[in-house]
This record gives structure tokens, sequence and C-alpha cells, in this order.
């Protein structure tokens, strides 16, 4: 292990930086060199990258930070109702907020390490959704959701003209690939913010917690502080990501609150790779770039797809495909978590390590293979 | 002579069972104080209420002229105590070097530091201690090495060279020797001396009177939860009492 | 009086879906030390099965319709009445009683099949892992049930017999305003001869004796030779077997749909987590005291004072638990403590 020098951080930011500007370029080949999808990668990196913060680093598993995600996108809606249609204030109230909600629900359940903690965190989740269903209807809008009206004050935008008003950057529409660069920015912001942290004392320390916490404790450290540090980290970001979401779509349901969000950022991290850099981006990447494909695949499509096939067998595959898209793309998803848990707990990053090394080794025996027979021969 | 460690009247059962009764002891600075007595004499738990890991039933441990009962591990630690364990307690998923540079981040950082913008890579004083220590250890070979994957002497020396980077006023070692071999052991004996002279105080725990004799400036004898005797190596060593109970008559 | 009565038997059925539930996740987080998400899973197969078995005895054939007589109409008519009449019909009555005969094999291979295949490789794996491949494994079972029967809940009726209400009001003297659903009042005498077979079975069989040794010190019980492992794979059979049952008999309470698994596996652990991880006891009496405290939590005049506390009063209830005593109300000590 090398302790990385800080000039090696500036390259891998100035690459990270011309990989996602360009991402419109370069994911255009394998269709999804559109707006609404990009967002998405950069929306659900930011998400995943903040949850690795708090379980890539420290190990304790959250099952509840979908709450951050709805708090998040509660604010930004709330804010564009109320102040005004710039999306600046909105993602910065919505950090804030999630931010505060974080040390709340932090403070409690980081009292309990374990599965007790994610129990904890599970329960608290349960209590928000259940709540922005019922009683915090006036300020969730319930089952509908939260959404733009024609009646909203908006009070720094003055009287809106003709339907309702679209959010903006100081008057640059938010819509096509002006929010996908927005988003863009922000991810990258997280992202250096995250690799700070990681290369960071302060990460170590959180490394160290996860590794052996009792020790910690008899090193001198006071571990909580610490943890509750990462945890509100890891729910502001949630909480950013949340506000992206409602820049994208200015609507705010409690179904983004529901656990199995909070399931989805988990399988995210672990299948790029827990406790990497890049791994909770490219697992972010990956599903929501499936979930894509996979989801808008219908039986027509699957036909045209194996067309190559002899009939019997073609019917025979689309009726087993047919199963994992479309609606059945949750099926695929349980199957992919399954698998990567199984097979795969170091993720995709783990993944192309090993190939990597797999391919070395080859490369260095083949050369050694020749080397002795250049041996023999003299 | 100034007493940096003030054992009084500690009591400790566990259940119907008297773990400790009425200990006594006091630690002089800069002296090494070894405390010996047969398994289950309560060595260990004379430590652990010590260093917060329990609490005693009755009785102070003063440090510094504080009591330290109920206090928390890390304040005790950043109070100058620092225990090295028995069975290595190190962070198994880090590498020799970053398990150094925690307590010696610890002992900079205090408690609690929010340094999430520093660089690890700009912690050329923490390294430099770090790797300073671990060259007196002999891992200077391993230091990229993962923790976890070491031999269970090497992380014995690691457990070592982690409590002696925080530079501690006093050092309890818990058989710092246990399950070495005769030249680990003779290593680490040596580095204690040099230690030694540089003033730490320590308590050692030991089995092995090899060590106790070569490093002791006072012993005390435990058996059955109590002191039965304390003194130099050499009233130790001629005391009929403590040839009785823990030696079981033999000559020493 | 009769209010809390009437509030009291609410939450009892409820209560022993609970206790039924997070008996088995206990039993088997205690023995084979595995956190399980995918338990409630297990519960909503158990509901589908009577779902099946229905469908099974409903084969129908198009059959022409005797009463309307001015044209010609067609009804369905289930192969059972044409092939058996009245006892035919009987028959499909009583479908979900009779879906417990094969609901138990059924649950117990899909159990085994489970163990075998799966959670036997996570023993030695973090709890982080377990959760996660449960969780994994949760979605694919609940995924599967959906293509099958679609999202739908699907009504599954009581026996005709026991579809009305007990007037146990006037039974107990206390006027006829309290009345019991029958089946409410079968179901909750059903889980309680349910727990009370899995408490006789672990109290008086040598291999019940041998299980809660196992629970108590794996290790040692291990080390006396005994193949422990071979009967936890049993123990992890029957805690399927008794989540199924505990689904069957909850079908015609609340109809079965595919997501109902994860509804009652989140209460369940909180129910486990309240009882104390590992213990038995626990988990049956915090899974009767939640579900009554749940319905509590209903009524209106509760309500009232407090808005939407019925919405959160087990997430309430398991939060100040885990905090106050994480043991829980009869948790060992040093379970999942660190």
């Amino acid at each position: 292990m090398i302790v990385p020098s800080i000039r090696n951080d500036w390259v891998i930011m100035a690459i990270f930086t011309a990989v996602v500007l360009t991402a419109p370029l370069w994911l255009t080949p394998v269709g999804a060199g559109y707006p609404d999808l990009l967002q998405k990668f950069a929306i659900f990196g930011i998400f995943a990258i903040g949850f690795n913060i708090l379980f890539g680093l420290t190990g304790y598993l959250s099952f509840g930070h979908a709450v951050f995600l709805g708090v998040g996108s509660y604010t930004a809606v709330w804010s564009f109702k109320l102040l005004t249609m710039n999306v600046l204030p909105a993602v910065i109230f919505a950090t804030l907020l999630a931010g505060v909600f974080a040390v709340v629900i932090g403070y409690v359940s980081l009292r309990r390490s374990g599965i007790y903690f994610s129990i904890l965190t599970l329960a608290f989740a349960q209590m928000s959704y259940n709540m922005a269903y019922s009683v915090l209807t006036p300020i969730t809008n319930g089952e509908t959701g939260l959404q733009l009206t024609m009646n909203d004050p908006r009070i720094l935008d003055g009287p809106a003209g003709q339907g309702l008003p679209s959010t903006t950057l100081f008057g640059l529409d938010m819509s096509g690939y002006a929010g996908f660069y927005f988003c863009a920015v922000m991810l990258i912001i997280a992202f250096f913010i995250s690799l700070r942290i990681f290369r960071s004392p302060f990460g170590l320390k959180l490394l160290a917690i996860k590794s052996n916490q009792t020790r910690m404790k008899y090193t001198g450290f006071n571990t909580r502080p610490y943890l509750l540090t990462a945890f509100v980290i890891s729910g502001m970001y949630a909480g950013l990501a949340g506000s992206l979401m409602a820049i994208t779509d200015p609507l705010a349901g409690a179904e983004r609150m529901q656990w199995t969000a909070s399931g989805e950022v988990v399988l995210m991290t672990i299948l790029g790779g827990t406790g990497t850099l890049l791994g909770p981006l490219f697992g972010a990447g990956i599903i929501k770039y499936f979930e894509n494909i996979f989801s808008a695949m219908n039986d027509g499509r699957l036909h045209e797809i194996f067309s190559f096939l002899p009939d019997w067998l073609e019917n025979i595959v689309v009726a087993i495909t047919g199963e994992f898209v479309g609606d059945g793309w949750h099926l695929t998803l349980g199957l992919l978590f399954m698998i990567v848990v199984i097979f795969l707990p170091g993720g995709v990053v783990e993944g192309i390590r090993r190939a990597n090394g797999f391919l070395r080794r080859l490369v260095q025996s083949s050369g050694t293979n020749t080397a002795t027979l250049a041996a023999e021969k003299e | 002579m100034s007493i940096v460690l003030s054992i009084k009247n500690v009591d400790k059962t566990f259940g119907g069972l008297h773990a400790l009764g009425d200990i006594n002891l006091d630690i002089e600075e800069g002296k090494t104080h070894a405390i010996i007595g047969p398994n289950g004499a309560g060595k260990s738990t004379l430590l652990n209420c010590c260093i917060g890991r329990l609490i005693p039933d009755s009785g102070t441990v003063e440090f510094d002229g504080k009591n330290m009962i109920g206090m928390q591990p890390h304040e005790i630690n950043h109070a100058g105590m620092v225990r090295v364990f028995q069975t290595p307690e190190i962070f198994p998923d880090l590498s020799v070097l970053q398990n150094v540079m925690i307590p010696a981040l610890a002992k900079r950082d205090g408690t609690f530091k929010f340094n999430a913008f520093g660089s690890l890579a700009a912690e050329k004083g923490i390294e430099a201690d770090a790797v300073h220590i671990l060259e007196d250890m002999g891992l200077k070979a391993h230091i990229h090495k993962h923790a976890g994957s070491m031999s269970r002497g090497d992380k014995r020396r690691l457990e070592l060279a982690m409590g002696l980077v925080q530079h501690p006023r006093l050092l309890l070692l818990d058989e710092p020797t246990a399950g070495m071999a005769r030249h680990d052991t003779n290593r680490t004996i040596d580095l204690l001396k040099r230690i030694k002279e540089r003033g730490m105080t320590k308590i050692i725990i030991e089995h092995d009177m090899h060590v106790v004799f070569s490093l002791a400036d006072r012993i005390s004898v435990l058996a059955q939860g109590r002191i039965i005797a304390s003194g130099t190596p050499d009233e130790i060593r001629g005391n009929p009492k403590v040839q009785e109970a823990y030696l079981g008559g033999a000559e020493l | 009086m009769d209010a809390i009565l009437l509030q009291i038997l609410n939450g009892l059925d409820k209560g022993g879906a609970y206790a039924l539930i997070a008996l088995g996740l206990t039993l088997v987080f205690g023995t084979l030390g595995v956190v399980n998400f995918a338990h409630g899973a297990l519960f909503m197969l158990g509901a589908f099965c009577a779902v099946t078995v229905q469908k099974i005895l409903t084969i129908s054939m198009k059959v022409k319709d005797e009463s309307i007589t001015f044209f010609d109409a067609y009804k369905e008519q289930p192969y059972l009445e044409i092939w058996f009449g009245d006892f035919g019909t009987a028959i499909i009555d009583w479908s979900v009683p009779i879906s417990i005969l094969l609901a138990m094999p059924i649950m117990l291979l899909i159990g085994l099949a489970m163990e075998r295949g799966l959670i036997r490789h996570f023993y030695k794996r973090s709890h982080a892992e377990q959760i996660l491949v449960t969780f994994g494994l949760a979605i694919v079972l609940q995924e599967i049930v959906k293509s099958f029967f679609g999202a739908n809940p699907i009504p599954s009726p009581a026996p005709g017999i026991v579809s009305g209400s007990a007037p146990i009001g006037v039974l107990l003297g206390l006027g006829e305003s309290v009345v019991y659903p029958w089946w409410r009042m079968i179901y909750l005498l059903f889980s309680g001869a349910v727990i009370f077979a899995v408490f006789a079975f672990l109290q008086f069989t040598t291999f019940g004796m041998v299980v809660r040794a196992g629970m108590h010190d794996r290790e040692t019980v291990g080390l006396l030779g005994i193949d422990v492992e071979h009967r936890f794979t049993i123990v992890f059979g029957i805690a399927a077997v008794v989540a199924g049952l505990a689904g069957v008999m909850y079908a015609p309470i609340l109809p079965p749909d595919y997501h109902m698994g994860m509804d009652f596996l989140v209460l369940s652990f909180v129910v486990v987590v309240v009882g104390g991880m590992g213990s038995l006891g626990g988990a049956v009496a915090a899974g009767f005291l939640l579900g009554i405290l749940q319905s509590f939590a209903s009524m209106n005049e509760v309500k009232a004072i407090i808005p939407g506390i019925d919405q959160i009063i087990i997430y309430l209830v398991a939060v100040i638990i885990i905090l106050v005593r994480p043991r829980g109300l009869m948790g060992r000590k040093g379970v999942m403590e660190d």
C-alpha cells in the first residue's frame, strides 16, 4: 500500500472532470448520451458516493438513507414554491436540512452498532415514510406528492407568467443539457470532497474505526463524533442528490423515502465496490443504465433482438428473458444483488483488479515460458 | 520520587468471585514496575481497572493525582496512560505504517478533530515518527504490509510500537513477550531497557521471569486477588512467601 | 371497558402473525447466527400457497348456464363441483385450511433448499453481507410471485361457516357491541397452538435439547461431536414452515400481495429486537405486545391526541427499547452487543 501523493490526486481530479464533462460524447455510442439519463447517473452517483463515506469508511450499514433523499426533494420543491425557481437556494437548503435530519437520526442510531444500527435507521426511515403519507400531508401532500402550482407565492421571483415556471440558474433554464451540466458540476464537487476525505487523516481514522473500533477508543479517540460526522456528511450528500432530482422534475413523493430506495443505494455501493473511490459511481451508473434499458424493453423488442434464432428457440428465449425485463427489472436487480454479494463482495472495482492481476500473471508466465524456452535452446 | 499512579483500596468481584481485594499500589516515576503472579491471580483485571475497561467496585485509581475511575478509555489515554494489549488489538485491515500513524494522530489531534481536508500524504512528521518507531521494533521491512497478515510475534511488536509512538507517561504492558521466540524476546527486552533510559514509567505483567528480572525495578506479587509482597527484585527473590504462593517452593 | 377489550382482541391476531414470524426469525438468528431478511418472503410464500390451492381447486370448465333459458349462456364451473357436486363446493369453500396440508411440505422444502443452497455459505460472513444477500433473495422471491400472480391483492376467503363474527360480547356479558370475526379468533388460537408446538418440540425432544444447547453455546456443542449444522438445517426448515403457516392462515385476513412479506419483515425485525435477539419467549411476548399496542394506537381517541401515532408507534417503541434496553425485553447478555 502506497501513500498517495497530493499531485496524483490533482491528476485524478483533472481526469475525472474531463471524463464527466465529456460524458455526453462518449456515452452516446452506448445509447446513454441524452440529458435525462446522464443526469440520473450524476444524481445517483452523488447519492452512492455519499453513502460510501459512511458504509465504505466506517462499515456502518444504514438502511435509512432514502429519508435524506426525500427530505432533500421536499425541501427543494418548497424552495421553488415559496422562494424562487432558482436552483441554488434549493440545493443549499436541501443539503442543510438533510444535514439537520442526519444529525438527529445519526445521533440516536449511532448509540448502537452492527445490526442494531441498521434496524434503528430502518425504523427511522419507516417512521418518516409513514408520516409523509399520513400526518405530514400538509407538508408532503401525501400520496399525490408535492408539486408546483400556479398559486405558489415564489416571493423572490415576482409574478409568474403563463403556465408553470421551470427551474433556472440565474435565468438559465435547467432543462436538457444545462440541467445535466449543473448536476455534473455538483458531482465533480461531491467527488472532490469524497477524494479529500479518503486521503485525509480523518478518513484514515474512519477506516480504523471500521477495522477495530474498540482499539480506537483505547488509542485515545472518541469514536462517536467521528461516526456522527461521517453519517451527517453522507446524509447531506443524499439531501443534495434529492434536491437535484427535484430540479430535473419539480415533484417530490414519499416513495422516494421507502426502504427499498435505501436498499438501492446499498446495492449501487456494493456493486461498484464498497470503500473504493470510484466504485459507488460505477455501481450507480451500471444500475441506472441497465434499469433504463431493461425496463423500457418489452417482448416485441426482444423478438427483434433474438430474431436471428430459429422460431421455436426464439420464442423460448423471449419467454425466459421477458421475465427479466420491463416490469421484471426488479427481479434482475434482486438477482444481481445476490450474485454480487456471493461471488464478488469487492464489487466491480475488485473484479477489475482481479482481472488485471490475472492478465498480468498470464503475461508474466508466458514471458517466463519463452525465457525458459530460449534458455533451453542455448 | 514522585508517584505517577496510585492504586488505593481497589476491590472487584465477578459474581461471587473475589477477583481483586483491597489492592494498594504506588508506581514511581521513571521506574519499571512488574506485577507477577500465578494464572488467575487478577493481574489482567487490575490492568483493566486502570484503563477503564472495568470499573472497580470500590477504591480509586489516581493518575497524576487525578481519579481515573469512571473516565472513558479515550480520556484515560489522553491523560497519558497507555496500554499494550496481550492479544494483539491492532487494525487488521490497515497497513503496518497506518497502524502506528493512528495512535500518533491521536496524540496530536486529541479525542476528536475534523481534519477531513488535510492530506495524509502531507503528514510527514507523523509518518517519520511512525517509521522511526517501526525501525526500532525491527518492522521496517513490513511497513506497507497488511497488519492482519503478519505473524503473531510481529503483531505483538506492532502493538508495542503503537503504544510507544504516543510517548505515554505510563505504559502498561500486558505480557509483552508472550508468544515470542527467544531472540525476539531478547530484542524486546533491549528495546524496553532503552525506553527506560528515556525515563518512561512502565507497568509490566509478565510470566517470563527472565524478562521480569532483567527489567523490573520493583516487583509486586499478586496471588488470589491480593498483593502478597512488594519490593526490589532481590527482596522478592528471597521472599519465602512468594516462593510458597507463586513458585510452589521452588528456588528462583 | 368494551372498547379496551375490543382493541386487545384486534391486536391479538396481528400480534399472532408478528409472533410467528418473529419466532422463526429469532430461532434462525439464535441457532445459525444468520440475520435473514428473506424471512418475510417465507410468510408471503405461505400466503400464496393458499392462493395457489384455491386456484387449483377452482380450475373450471365452461358449462351451459341452465338458469338462463331464453338464450345460450355459459358460465365457469369448477371441475370439483362438476365431479363431486356439493362435496366439491365444500372443498373449495375450505380451500384455506386445506392449503395447510400443501404448505407444510412445500415450505419445509423451500426452507431446506434455502439453507443448503445459500444461507449455509454465509454463516461465517459478516452480518452486513447476510443482510444484503437475503435482502436480494427476498426481492427475487417476491418478484417471481409477482410475475405469476400479478401485482394486485388476491382475496382468499375463509370457509363460509366461519366468515361471520363471534358475538363474544354477549358471551362475556359485555353487550352486543363487542364482536370478533371468527376467523381472527381461529387465527389467534392457531398461532397459539403453533407457538406451543414449537416450544414443546424444543423443550421435550432430544433434538430440541441439542438445538437449545447450540443456541446457548454453539462451539461447545460442536466439540461434543454432535452434528450441529445438520440440525440447524432442520431448524431453518421449521422456521420456514412456521412463517409459511402464519402466511397461509393470514390470507383471509389480508388478501395476499407480493410485497406483504417486506411489510411484515420490517415489523417482525422490530419485534425480534424488542423481544431480545435470540430469545424465543421474547419474540412471542413482543409480537403480541406490539400487536395490541398498534391496535390501541389506531383508536380514534388516541389519534386525536397524537396524530399519526398509529403509523409510527411500533418503530418508536423499537427505537426506545434499543436505546434504553439494547438486550430487549428478554434477550440474553452479550448477544450482538459490542
